[in-house]
């Protein structure tokens, strides 16, 4: 379990970033606890908001010298378009770093890195860890259309193996990321896929990495109302190390999950050989 | 009178804790999570999420949808089973000193007493809450706690295998026509202390997939939004207790608590002790803060203690 911090976090910058928006906030101590794969959430307004529950956003970047996090916000909804609009000089109330990393390489190794829309924000501090290790790393990223795209320049910053996908074909090739995803695997010979983004992709990319016998670690993104493991509203059906599946919550189990364990078509409902599925009357 | 003289100290059935809070069922896992944010002997008491007999997968997802100033859940009580919750989660409360409410549910009067028995003389269980009215239950409303006759049967049979040193609190349900008669039947049946209230049933439809929001159509309603019906409850409740309709015993108020006013709020109505639960959810550092704020609010008044607040709403002015 993380040890995260939970301090009012002043936001020194919000900058549109394609259909998103960049928070940078000062959180003195979040970013030495940080690790990539780490989450963060915020609070909707002040303590008399009548939107209770924390939003969770990945970390986007992490800068001990600064004292800075930045995240990335998608609005979608009420409350994640009021924390789009934080103003600069407004405080944010933020509880991070939270949730369980990406599994990091002893050594050099080649991994592929996949993600769909705002949810690549999780790769970049990734890969440049990777790199860091001597490995090396490719992108696929994708998104529905050009202006979802998000993180494209800094992924080519980092490498020379990056390719994007839209669905309408208004950036790079048409088609989703899971399209080309076996043939980069070969490509840059790699031996694990990280991934971020919605369930239906990151299934597929699990399965896929299954079939090509390389392992697959993916940043979930489920609905939670806490985000620090109290609520028990964000748990997936996970097959356990001992075989058993049980419910694990993705915000302290997770995010991160190997993309073979999780049983995605079983997501929403409560598969009859889960552990405690007997005591529910599902049988 | 000064915040920092203000006497905290409330009861727990006939036991005496340091101040009144504690956190509700359900809302703070076994206390792991929240430790990172509250050292939990600071707190009156640790509610437990609901133990049950057997471990338990709780419901399908989506478990969970936001409403105006509250929330629906319907988790459906997930938990290890009683044997897990003694052998691994009650030895760390303890060394933490945590003094532990245990909330228990089971679907037949013998398993509530069975659980019972495995927590009588452990170390850290303050008390009991038996959970006789959560929504999420197979059988959704129709719990122990809608009715006074099943009430009085539950608490009488728990009542009579725990051990005497340890207070039972029942947990009641808003969603009841007359609350005062299962108050009585708990309270007549042995209970030493009511909780109050449960989540209320309710429902949300999702616009975008036109469907119920939640897996399984309904929920439990949490947050601000249940806190006038709860504070309805613990006022009409207190007063059958002042109208010598129901033996006198301590009322432990929740149900949208979400500041030290809030806490005051449901003491002037009748409770002499508060549980936190949905507000631990936007922030879990809650419990400390409403403690301040709450002796703030006090010393503001003048009350010297906590206890004089209780039920004061109920005096002419």
């Amino acid at each position: 379990m993380a040890n995260p911090l939970h301090l009012r976090a002043e936001v020194l910058t919000n900058v549109p970033d394609a259909a998103y928006h960049r928070l940078l906030l000062r959180a003195p101590g979040v970013p030495e606890r940080a690790r990539p794969g780490h989450f963060a959430t915020l609070a909707v307004g002040g303590p008399d908001s009548s939107m209770l529950l924390r939003r969770a956003f990945s970390i986007h970047r992490a800068d001990p010298e600064a004292g800075t996090v930045e995240l990335v916000v998608a609005a979608r909804g009420p409350g994640s378009r009021r924390l789009a609009e934080a103003a600069p000089g407004e405080t944010l109330d933020l509880i991070a770093p939270l949730g369980t990393p990406f599994p990091l390489p002893d050594g050099p190794v080649s991994a592929l890195l996949v993600a769909d829309g705002h949810h690549s924000a999780v790769l970049f501090d990734l890969a440049a860890e990777i790199q860091r290790r001597g490995g090396q790393v490719g992108f696929i990223l994708g998104a529905a259309g050009a202006d979802r795209l998000f993180g494209v320049e800094r992924a080519r910053e980092l490498t020379r193996d990056v390719l994007v996908l839209t669905e309408d074909g208004s950036a790079g090739m048409a088609g989703q990321v899971t399209g080309p995803l076996a043939q980069a695997v070969g490509a840059i010979e790699a031996s694990v896929v990280y991934a971020g983004g919605p369930v239906p992709m990151l299934a597929a990319v699990g399965a896929i990495a299954a079939e090509l016998g390389v392992r697959s670690h993916v940043a979930v993104e489920a609905a939670m109302a806490c985000g620090v493991g109290i609520c028990m509203t964000c748990v997936l059906p996970v097959v356990g190390e001992d075989g058993v599946s049980r419910f694990v919550r993705s915000c302290t189990d997770g995010p991160v999950f190997d993309g073979s364990r999780v049983r995605w078509a079983d997501i929403g409902t409560v598969p009859p050989d889960l552990e405690g599925a007997a005591a529910m009357g599902v049988s | 009178m000064q915040p920092q003289d203000v006497d905290l100290r409330a009861p727990l059935g006939s036991t005496v804790l340091p101040n009144p809070l504690s956190t509700a069922a359900g809302c703070a896992g076994y206390g792991r999570e929240l430790a990172r944010f509250v050292p939990l002997d600071a707190l009156g008491t640790v509610t437990t999420k609901t133990i049950m007999p057997q471990p338990r997968s709780g419901r399908a997802t989506p478990r969970l949808a936001e409403t105006p100033s509250g929330m629906l859940n319907s988790i459906g009580m997930p938990g290890a089973g009683i044997d897990a919750f003694v052998r691994q989660e009650l030895p760390w409360l303890a060394e933490r000193g945590a003094r532990v409410l245990v909330s228990i549910a089971g679907e037949r009067l013998e398993e509530f007493a069975a659980l019972v028995e495995r927590l009588n003389g452990q170390p850290g269980v303050a008390g009991i809450e038996l959970n006789i009215s959560c929504p999420n239950t197979a059988d959704r409303g129709l719990f122990f706690a809608s009715n006074p006759a099943t009430s009085y049967d539950v608490v009488r049979a728990v009542r009579k295998v725990t051990d005497p040193e340890l207070p039972v609190y029942a947990k009641l349900s808003p969603d009841v026509t007359s609350i005062t008669e299962i108050a009585a039947a708990c309270v007549q049946a042995g209970a030493d202390g009511l909780s109050m209230v449960n989540t209320a049933l309710g429902m949300a439809v999702d616009l975008d997939t036109l469907r119920p929001a939640l897996a399984d159509g309904t929920g439990g309603l949490s947050g601000p939004a249940l806190r006038p019906i709860a504070v309805r409850c613990v006022y009409q409740v207190h007063a059958a207790m002042l109208a010598e309709r129901i033996p006198m015993v301590p009322i432990l108020g929740m149900g949208g608590i979400r500041s030290g006013r809030d806490a005051l709020e449901f003491t002037l109505a009748g409770a002499s002790g508060v549980a936190v639960g949905t507000a631990l959810f936007n922030d879990p550092g809650a419990p400390l803060r409403i403690l301040d704020e709450l002796r703030a609010e006090l010393a503001a008044r003048g009350f010297a203690k906590y206890t004089d607040a209780v039920g004061l709403a109920h005096r002419p002015l």
